[in-house]
């Protein structure tokens, strides 16, 4: 313990960076146990594989990352995933519009959905919880009223998108899903940390009576969170569009849990205030190491993730409490 | 005034909605509230109901309790899983010819798999409840650990696989008749009505009500407050473990991976209708109870009407809005102030 703090001071490490640095280590850990024990596992690919099977899971965890910031909670988002991929296959397959009318649609309808939750929530002071709670059943209801069973998409942009790689390097490319991603990784970033709307997320997590009485926009601010991430999320349902070319109202069933989960490991406080959109990413690809860690052993059994994810989300849960805690006797 | 003094009654709203959706039930289906005696048990619509929503109203029991103290537990749906799988385990059973009588025969004697399936259930609810009380988590990301886990452990238990159970005397559970109705009833009334004692005769029910409107000033009062926190997770988990049974023994199997799925938010959604609010304090076991056979009432009325079983989900989410803003004091005033002002002159 004396050397952790000796470190630390040694480094100049800012305790806010303390679970940051957590989740990074955890990554690294695991990456490194995976390089030595399993052959074929330490190449770009395989590590770029993380973000492209992951890239929708990233970019909802950037949305969750400021509600969670705001101190509220979003459970509608996977099935606003699934609302998206068919609402996309119907306007596509069966309305044959073409993708580029399809995908802003969808988008707008996404945003419109977070925007309508996040103003229930603020005007009526409604539980986050229970309105997005609803949100995800109205959601997945109206993907069953479009169709009970899987549309599959075979509209030419779609598949060429879906098909398209970037290549990187030999041997090693990247999709466009991923690509998108890394985007929005970068605009969450610096929209939570260089623009007056991402200061308000912290300051309201923080303390919301404080934030009011600073005159900061509260009221507009949580309905712009809650419409972000209805955005990211319809954004992530393009994304998985691409990724599975079909439209399904059991796309992404617990998706919403997930995210939840990428967001703690990376580092954000659920109570509000403090994290990083950046973490999230780690989070995101922690996920993934796991899934490809258990994947490469072959012998464990698939449930064996949901039974690791679940152990990761204590263990940063209890960090995050011994650090609260920590802060709070100062 | 007598009229005003029962609608501002709280189980009120929910009565009411019960009622709407029986006497719709009754329109569509004509032979709705018909029941026979067959085979020495009652038959019929409504027996159906409270068979299907006794499980539910387990949960909901056990969850109203959590929620009363500012809490909330979305693990019940993995509890289930587990202890079905627990329960499944321990009984497996076959057929077996012993001096030319067909017997069943258990792994395990029945009693002993039951408790055993409960006691695994406490554990659960004990882990959510230390995780709350002692090391301080929010209550839903302590039970969300054990909502992402548990599915995982309990495919473990199964192997991934369905197992299903060979053993006559435990399908009486959630198959069997009492007196013409469903055991399963029996189960949730009796649950029910001890915690309800144990609620009202002793200072449990203030307690668990004071912890929710002021955790700090009922500590400062002399309530044992993360004690009583610990015991209302164990009694929910347990309530979920006994819906596990259940539900196993209505089925006759164990699913890992689909052995109740949702149910925690169909029991908040029943704790919810209720009157119940998510805020803590008071709270109401009735309510939960009347919640829960909306819930299965309004899934049956939706069958038998004729509509797509799809658009439960639409319907629920409806439900869940108009809920939530009726129970809303913003939007109530909102309401108020619309439909009062033209009237102010005259009226008032």
């Amino acid at each position: 313990m004396t050397a952790f703090a000796l470190t630390a001071r040694a480094w100049r490490v800012d305790s806010r960076f303390v679970p940051l640095l957590g989740t990074v280590a955890v990554f690294a850990l695991a990456a490194g146990y995976g390089s030595v024990a399993y052959s074929g596992f330490f190449s770009a690919q395989v590590f770029l594989n993380l973000l492209i099977d992951n890239a929708f899971l990233c970019i909802v965890g950037v949305g969750m990352t400021f509600v969670i910031l705001s101190g509220g909670i979003d459970l509608s988002v996977g099935s606003v995933i699934a609302l998206t991929t068919m609402i996309s296959a119907a306007l596509v397959e069966h309305a044959h519009w073409s993708a580029w009318q399809a995908i802003p649609a969808v988008l707008l309808i996404g945003t419109a959905f977070g925007a309508l939750m996040g103003w229930l929530i603020e005007r009526f002071r409604l539980q986050p919880f229970i309105v997005t709670l609803a949100g995800m059943f109205l959601a997945r209801g109206l993907c069953y009223l479009i169709s009970i069973d899987s549309i599959s998409i075979t509209d030419l942009h779609y598949t060429a998108i879906s098909q398209a790689r970037l290549p990187l390097g030999a041997d090693t490319s990247i999709t466009v899903g991923a690509l998108i991603a890394l985007v929005a990784v970068a605009i969450g970033v610096w929209v939570a940390h260089a623009t007056e709307f991402g200061r308000t997320v912290y300051a309201i997590g923080g303390n919301e009576t404080s934030a009011l009485l600073m005159g900061l926009p509260v009221a507009r601010t949580r309905i712009l969170v809650y419409t972000l991430s209805g955005f990211c999320s319809a954004l992530a349902g393009v994304v998985f569009t691409f990724y599975m070319l079909s439209g399904y109202g059991l796309h992404a069933v617990g998706l919403e849990l997930d995210a939840i989960a990428a967001v703690v490991i990376g580092g954000t406080l659920l109570s509000g205030g403090v994290g990083y959109v950046a973490g999230t990413l780690v989070g995101v690809l922690i996920l993934g190491i796991v899934q490809t860690l258990i994947s490469f052993d072959g012998t464990l059994s698939s449930w064996w993730t949901r039974i690791v994810i679940g152990a990761l989300l204590f263990l940063f849960c209890l960090l995050q409490r011994a650090f609260e805690g920590r802060q709070g006797t100062r | 005034m007598t009229m005003r003094r029962l609608s501002s009654h709280r189980l009120f709203w929910p009565s009411v909605a019960l009622v709407l959706l029986l006497g719709i039930n009754a329109v569509f289906n004509p032979g709705f509230w018909q029941l026979q005696w067959r085979d020495g048990h009652l038959y019929g619509s409504v027996i159906d109901i409270l068979n299907r929503a006794a499980p539910l109203a387990l949960v909901a029991i056990g969850m109203t309790l959590v929620i009363a103290t500012r809490g909330i537990d979305v693990s019940v749906g993995a509890v289930v899983a587990i202890s079905a799988a627990v329960a499944a385990l321990m009984i497996g059973g076959e057929l077996v010819v012993k001096d030319g009588v067909q017997t069943h025969v258990s792994r395990y004697p029945m009693s002993v798999a039951i408790v055993g399936a409960l006691v695994v259930a406490a554990l659960c609810g004990l882990w959510n409840g230390l995780l709350v009380a002692k090391v301080g988590m929010q209550p839903i990301i302590a039970t969300l650990i054990l909502m992402v886990a548990g599915r995982g452990i309990a495919q473990l238990l199964t192997g991934g696989q369905i197992i299903t159970v060979y053993y006559a005397p435990y399908f009486f559970l959630g198959n069997g008749f009492l007196l013409g109705l469903p055991f399963a009833v029996f189960i949730a009334a009796v649950v029910w009505g001890t915690v309800h004692v144990l609620l009202t005769r002793t200072a449990l029910g203030l307690f668990i009500q004071s912890i929710g409107i002021n955790p700090a000033a009922s500590r400062v009062a002399g309530v044992r407050e993360r004690l009583i926190i610990v015991c209302v997770y164990v009694f929910c988990g347990v309530a979920a473990g006994i819906a596990g049974l259940v539900i196993s023994s209505n089925v006759k199997s164990a699913d890992g991976n689909n052995a109740g799925v949702l149910l925690e938010l169909d029991a908040i959604l029943a704790v919810t209708l209720g009157g119940t609010a998510l805020t803590g304090g008071r709270f109401s076991l009735a309510g939960s109870v009347l919640g829960a056979l909306i819930i299965q009432t309004l899934t049956s009325t939706i069958y038998s009407i004729g509509v797509p079983p799809e658009v439960n989900m639409v319907v629920k989410a409806a439900v869940v809005f108009a809920v939530m803003l009726l129970q809303s004091p913003e939007f109530r005033s909102t309401v108020r102030r619309i439909t009062v002002r033209p009237a102010t002159g005259s009226a008032r």
